[in-house]
């Protein structure tokens, strides 16, 4: 298990050097300039602007800006925004729980429904259940996000008035944070209503990123399904006389599990994605929103370090999703 | 001491909670995040609405919904007859915010002015680089740095600026957000410490409302401050609720989650209007937006040419399918509710058969150009490329044919000022300070290759616009002011657009919001009934 683990971490740091690099260049290949994007529409001097340039030190060759930022970073020094002023780690670290919370309630709602949507689609299959769900499945992989939170905010928020329109909490609410989990923070403040005002305000932010994933989830595990269910084992186990559920629940979905806990490791990058338009249209404080700001601003320090932080966590996730494998696995250790 | 600190932070937070339950409250859906608190090193509209309108005041302000001037943190001032010398005298006994992060020991004194312009203007100011690359871009760009020979202490409460050459907008600059007024005393106190960020993170001004916590991206709050020299206000706490979407906004609008916002899309104003719970108020922005030829290319050289493109331009057209009903064709280059507003100048009229006529007469046929269109969606343009698509229809039928680009937002300006630039160019302006010459220096001859985008330099208008800025009598500068827009019409460097309307929703709850002309949001005097 160690080698196994070894070997996997070893693939890993060319990977982050790969996207290093690869985060240091998109954002200076992308037409535009930090200090003319900062400037304003007022502009700037062409004394000041060649006096800044020179103070960030874009103006030497891309290899040693790159040195130098990958050296920083390796003493766990991700710059300091050129926008706020405020260093990278710091924004992020306070950020970043808002967008985890998002995307932990998402994957949640994703997991519980998409796997059970997908085993009685399997189950019943070519059935009307099947049909139903596989088309809202593909209606929901293709729906595009922006459109769909707007959406669920006229009909849920605007129309029926069931949910909050944005935002994290009430702003009757006001405790400074202790976890940066709002659900948690709010239990801890001790205000009544708080905990209810904080659940509210995430039901239809995490529908709306839960949707791609679940679609998947319940797809990938119709088709597992559907392809253990036509094993022999499964036939021997049913010739046997065990009860249907136990011959699904037992034989066929644990051995269907393995693509699926593939699949859930893969949507934690489209968590990450789908929550940059999701953040942005709930008003959530999170790093997609952050990076958005950041790419529209062209600010430098936050857009290579924060591509990097992010690609580093989703690389993590899938290090763990892949020793979770060879846990349920043992064969693919071995391989 | 953390403990202690912690306790403190509860303290606050217990005692803001603890205010809730009867306080007053207004909640303001702001359209984006601010960079900082310190009102001097950004330049966005909303940073000035999070920072210096609310937490901060200047030495002279701008009277509620006008943008005549009016005494501020100095109660009277004196000008030297040569323009030179501007002599302020203080207001006594004003306070900075008492805060859990910040105890001033002393009253507002001409120490905190001087090093309020100081440490954007002298580089060996140990302020001038607390942020790592402010350019200070609001102080440079108002011209400051040239303009500025002196600041003296007088006296405790006297304060003499000494300047270089005569400025006439220098009273109206000094209302500007960048000129807003710090605490010396508070920078002396976090440098001690080490913590100079906590300047622009933890603000201390002596505004109507003081900082009480940001949630980055998410929650701004302000408590009003009991010692603000103009009155405590009538609500106690304000709120901005940061969303950046204008249909979201608009949503949290509606379902009571806010009481006013910034910036409606056009598309959902009238909706808002409907709305028996809303109100929405409305007024001209002080904005152009205009197409600018490049004058020294040809044929673009020739007024003509430049009448006759003028003259097949369906401005109506603009307005309704671009404006949707939110604003006027735009005559002059300054919008006519800005004094010295040339009320007798008749616009170019929309008649395509004379253009084309006039475009033989001057011998330019199959005339083939660029039209450019910005990226981005701005109050006096909300969207360029859908004007530009406009006019590359209306310039076809008088055998025009016009080639639309677009470039990136900065790099787009960049090319822009490009003196061989390639076709007409879209851009606009927002007042800063109401000074009718804070928008006609944009076509002077010290702004090419800034922001004179029709790289055109009249002598007859240079020498208007020279003599307006040395003038002080107000009659006289709207006289030369009138005459400077004459002389542009005539020449056409610009196709003149629109001026845009700025609307503002908001509950019908709050009232004494007045809305300002040069695009401030401020929530002095505003109150809430429940």
């Amino acid at each position: 298990m160690l080698r196994y683990l070894l070997h996997k971490l070893a693939l890993i740091i060319p990977t982050v050097f790969g996207i290093s690099l690869a985060a240091f260049a998109f954002v200076r290949l992308l037409p535009g300039d930090p200090i003319l994007a900062l400037a304003g529409e007022r502009g700037v001097s062409p004394e000041r602007y060649a006096e800044l340039i020179e103070r960030f030190g874009y103006n030497r060759p891309y290899v040693v800006q790159y040195l130098e930022y990958i050296g920083r970073v390796l003493t766990g020094d991700f710059g300091i925004s050129l926008a706020t002023k405020r260093p990278v780690l710091g924004e992020f670290q306070a950020l970043f729980p808002a967008t985890l919370e998002l995307a932990t309630i998402a994957l949640i709602i994703a997991v519980l429904i998409g796997i059970p949507a997908g085993i009685f689609a399997a189950v019943k299959r070519g059935s009307w259940f099947d049909q139903a769900t596989m088309g809202v499945a593909l209606t929901g992989y293709s729906m595009p996000i922006f459109w769909w939170g707007l959406l669920l905010i006229i009909f849920f928020s605007g129309y029926l008035g069931w949910t909050p329109v944005s935002g994290r909490i009430g702003l009757q609410y006001f405790f400074r944070p202790t976890t940066g989990f709002m659900l948690i923070d709010s239990l801890i403040s001790g205000k009544s209503g708080a905990f209810r005002s904080a659940a509210s305000h995430l039901i239809l932010p995490a529908i709306v990123l839960a949707t791609i994933p679940l679609a998947v989830i319940a797809r990938q595990t119709r088709s597992a399904m559907l392809e253990v269910l036509g094993e022999d084992y499964v036939r021997t186990a049913r010739a046997k006389g065990l009860a249907p559920r136990r011959v699904i629940g037992l034989h066929a979905f644990r051995n269907a599990l393995i693509p699926v806990v593939t699949t859930i490791g893969l949507q934690v990058g489209t968590l990450m994605a789908g929550a940059i338009l999701t953040e942005t249209i709930f008003s959530w404080p999170g790093i997609g929103k952050w990076m958005i700001d950041a790419i529209a601003k062209r600010d430098y320090v936050v857009v290579q370090s924060g591509l990097l932080i992010i690609a580093l966590i989703v690389m993590a996730v899938n290090l763990i999703v892949d020793v979770l494998y060879a846990v349920i696995n043992p064969r693919i250790r071995v391989q | 001491m953390k403990k202690k600190l912690t306790f403190a932070a509860a303290l606050l937070a217990a005692s803001v909670l603890g205010g809730m339950a009867n306080a007053k409250q207004l909640v303001y859906c702001s359209e984006a995040s601010p960079a900082g608190f310190d009102p001097s090193p950004w330049s966005g509209g909303n940073d000035f609405d999070a920072s210096s309108r609310t937490i901060y005041s200047r030495l002279v302000e701008f009277e509620h919904g006008k943008t005549t001037i009016k005494p501020g943190l100095a109660e009277s001032w004196t000008v030297s007859d040569d323009g030179l010398e501007y002599t302020f005298k203080l207001r006594p006994g004003v306070k900075f915010q008492t805060t859990d992060y910040f105890t001033p020991t002393r009253d507002l004194n001409a120490d905190d002015v001087i090093f309020s312009f100081e440490r954007q203007w002298k580089k060996e100011n140990p302020w001038f680089d607390y942020l790592a690359g402010t350019g200070w871009e609001y102080f440079a760009g108002m011209g400051f740095p040239d303009l500025l020979k002196e600041i003296v202490k007088v006296d405790d409460l006297t304060v003499k600026f000494v300047l270089n050459k005569p400025e006439v907008a220098f009273l109206p600059d000094l209302g500007m957000d960048f000129a807003s007024i710090v605490s010396k005393e508070y920078a002396d106190q976090l440098d001690k410490a080490g913590t100079r960020q906590q300047f622009t993170q933890k603000p201390i001004g002596t505004g109507p409302f003081q900082f009480v916590d940001y949630q980055v991206d998410a929650v701004i709050r302000y408590a009003a401050w009991d010692g603000y020299y103009g009155g405590r206000q009538k609500i106690d706490d304000l709120i901005f609720a940061i969303t950046t979407d204008p249909a979201v906004r608009a949503q949290k609008l509606k379902a009571g989650e806010c009481d006013i916002m910034s910036y409606p899309a056009p598309a959902d104003i009238a909706g808002l209007q409907a709305d028996p719970n809303l109100k929405v108020d409305e007024q001209e922005g002080l904005n152009i937006g205009y197409m600018a030829y490049n004058t020294t290319q040809a044929p673009f050289d020739k007024v003509e040419v430049r009448k006759a493109l003028n003259m097949a331009v369906n401005k109506q057209a603009i307005l309704d399918a671009v404006y949707q009903g939110a604003g006027q064709a735009a005559i002059n280059p300054i919008p006519p509710t800005m004094w010295s507003y040339n009320k007798d100048i008749k616009d170019d009229p929309y008649d395509p058969d004379a253009a084309k006529k006039m475009l033989a007469d001057a011998g330019v046929t199959d005339l083939s150009m660029k039209i450019w269109a910005m990226p981005v969606s701005r109050p006096y343009n909300p969207n360029a490329k859908r004007v530009a698509e406009l006019i590359q229809a209306d310039y076809a039928k008088i055998g025009v044919k016009a080639e639309i680009v677009s470039y990136e937002w900065t790099e787009y300006r960049e090319r822009g000022k490009q003196k061989d630039r390639d076709g007409a160019f879209q851009l606009g302006w927002t007042g800063d300070n109401g000074d009718p010459d804070n928008f006609l220096f944009l076509l002077g001859c010290d702004a090419i290759g800034q922001s004179n985008y029709a790289i055109w330099c009249n002598q007859e208008f240079e020498a208007l616009l020279q003599k307006g800025k040395a003038t002080t009598d107000v009659a006289e500068r709207t006289k030369i002011y009138e005459e400077a827009q004459v002389v542009f019409k005539r020449e056409a460097p610009w196709l003149t657009i629109a001026h845009s309307k700025v609307f503002m929703p908001m509950n019908k709850k709050v009232s004494g919001f007045v809305m300002d002309p040069l695009g401030i949001h401020r929530f002095d005097g505003v109150d809430v009934t429940e």
